[in-house]
């Protein structure tokens, strides 16, 4: 029967002939074609010293921003923990205290944030919901370790290094 | 006999068992190397700057594993199939001339630990003993897959023997001797075997692929059909042995190719050097000739075993016993005519 795609091709097992029976051609061919590997660029990338580069889009570890005076935009909205499919992120707000000003923004802020990277799917729609631009997922990939517990990361690891230190 | 005879000859023994050991070791790494440039890879570069410490890194764990020996083996024989297989493998450095004789402190040293008249006998006999540290392992694991494997290896390596032995015997009628040290004499400057004895060298070539159970004539190893071959049940060292004896045969009959066929310490332009040189630098230089091509036969070597896939046991047997022993055959025909015309006129 014709073939619709006409890409079929019929195979028939004809016994060897002479050439092919004394196999050195075919092995010559084969030789020539694994040496010429040889002198072709490497793929391999070695990892923990070079590093591939990320593409623009690549949703990393998450990070919490600061503004231009260097205090913490996260107001404690929660609207990020709400849009997580993941549930991964909790949060406890507390409310400013006046001597606070330049540590925070807005009158209310996180005193606790954490994520827990296991829940995490790197989604990104934390970083979509926020609407403080407090919350970008613009880190490295999330290292590995040994501990469940170590997993959930804290303010500590989360949030932007102050301005000066960052200099 | 005089002690410093004794004293000569044991250094000498030390300094070859030392470099084949060396040799057979970098002969692991570069394999894997060999393996992942033809690949498109890097290979081990992690142990020492590009991987050069790599082979003793393996050494270390391979002594560091656990040691287990099945309670259902036959413990004795389990011992010593290993070490029969690495002893076998590196008794055949003996009768190899390294080189021609060199003058050190005055003495002339011979660079050949034994001269026998028979050395092409010897290293087939040493070579078919190899098949026992793998037969007697496998057999003695008491486990089905490694005795299927030493059944492979054993069938594989008689059939290939007589093939191996044939294509040997055009080469002895030219060369009118059986001692290696002549037959390598006798090829001196460029004037090689392998011009003269073609089919019979790439015969030998094919025949020792099947003696040193490389690829493609690996049954014995088939991971996919016997799991790890006649090696299964060993751990430790013991696996270290038989892998070792592996890269020594390879070693061995890379030299006894390049001795027989391919000159040797022999190289255009031996006279030029050995005159302008002295006795002490012209052999040491035909001794780097030597082991330049030992090096490129180890490197063809890994270089086939990337190339080609493995072959289907019936495969193996019918070119064996269908191909090569008539080629062999036909090949000592037609140099028995060609000498015998010859030597008429």
């Amino acid at each position: 029967m014709e073939s619709l795609s006409n890409k079929k091709k019929v195979l028939e097992q004809k016994p060897l002939s002479f050439m092919e029976r004394m196999y050195l051609p075919a092995i010559v061919k084969g030789m020539g074609i694994t040496i010429s590997h040889l002198f072709k660029k490497e793929a391999t990338v070695r990892y923990p010293e070079v590093e591939r580069e990320f593409s623009t889009n690549f949703r990393g570890m998450h990070s919490l921003k600061r503004d231009e005076k260097g205090r913490e935009r996260c107001t404690a909205c929660g609207l990020c923990a709400l849009s997580c499919p993941a549930e991964a992120i909790t949060m406890i707000a507390a409310e400013r205290k006046p001597e606070e000003k330049h540590l925070y923004r807005e009158e209310k802020y996180a005193a606790t944030y954490e994520i827990n990277m296991l829940r995490c799917i790197f989604c990104g729609l934390c970083e979509e919901a926020c609407p403080k631009e407090a919350i970008y997922l613009d880190g490295p990939i999330v290292p590995a370790d040994y501990l469940r517990k170590d997993f959930i990361y804290g303010k500590d690891k989360l949030v932007e290094a102050p301005l000066e230190m960052k200099k | 006999m005089d002690t410093g005879f004794i004293i000569e000859k044991f250094i000498l023994v030390a300094v070859i068992f030392g470099i084949s050991l060396v040799i057979a070791m970098y002969s692991t790494y570069a394999e894997r190397k060999v393996a992942a440039f033809l690949q498109d890879r890097l290979g081990p570069d992690r142990a020492g700057p590009f991987g050069i410490l790599q082979p003793l890194a393996d050494g270390v764990k391979m002594f560091m594993k656990e040691e287990i020996i099945p309670t259902t083996s036959n413990r004795w024989l389990f011992i010593v199939g290993p070490g029969l297989a690495l002893l076998c493998a590196c008794i055949g450095t003996a009768v190899i001339p390294w080189g021609t004789p060199v003058l050190i402190a005055g003495k002339t040293i011979s660079l050949q630990v034994t001269d026998i008249n028979v050395g092409v006998l010897y290293i087939f006999g040493v070579v078919s003993l190899g098949v026992y540290g793998v037969m007697i392992g496998g057999w003695a694991s008491n486990n089905k897959y490694s005795l299927l494997s030493a059944i492979r290896a054993a069938s594989q390596n008689i059939s290939y023997e007589i093939a191996m032995g044939l294509s040997i015997i055009a080469l002895l009628l030219m060369t009118n001797t059986l001692s290696l040290k002549e037959i390598v004499a006798q090829q001196h400057g460029l004037n090689w075997n392998v011009w003269y004895q073609p089919l019979g060298f790439i015969i030998f070539m094919v025949c020792s692929f099947a003696e040193t159970n490389r690829a493609p004539f690996d049954l014995p190893e088939c991971e996919t059909e016997l799991i790890g071959g006649y090696h299964t049940e060993y751990s430790s060292m013991k696996l270290g042995f038989y892998l070792f004896a592996e890269y020594i045969n390879m070693f061995v009959s890379s030299a006894v190719m390049a001795a027989l066929y391919w000159g040797g310490y022999n190289y255009p332009g031996m006279d030029y050097v050995a005159t302008h040189l002295g006795p002490t630098w012209a052999p040491l230089i035909g001794t780097g000739v030597f082991f330049l091509k030992i090096v490129l036969f180890i490197f063809f070597f890994m270089w086939v075993r990337w190339t080609i896939p493995r072959f289907r046991y019936d495969q193996l047997m019918n070119l064996g016993w269908k191909g090569l022993i008539p080629l062999a055959i036909a090949n000592i025909i037609i140099t028995g005519v060609v000498i015998a015309i010859i030597e008429k006129f």
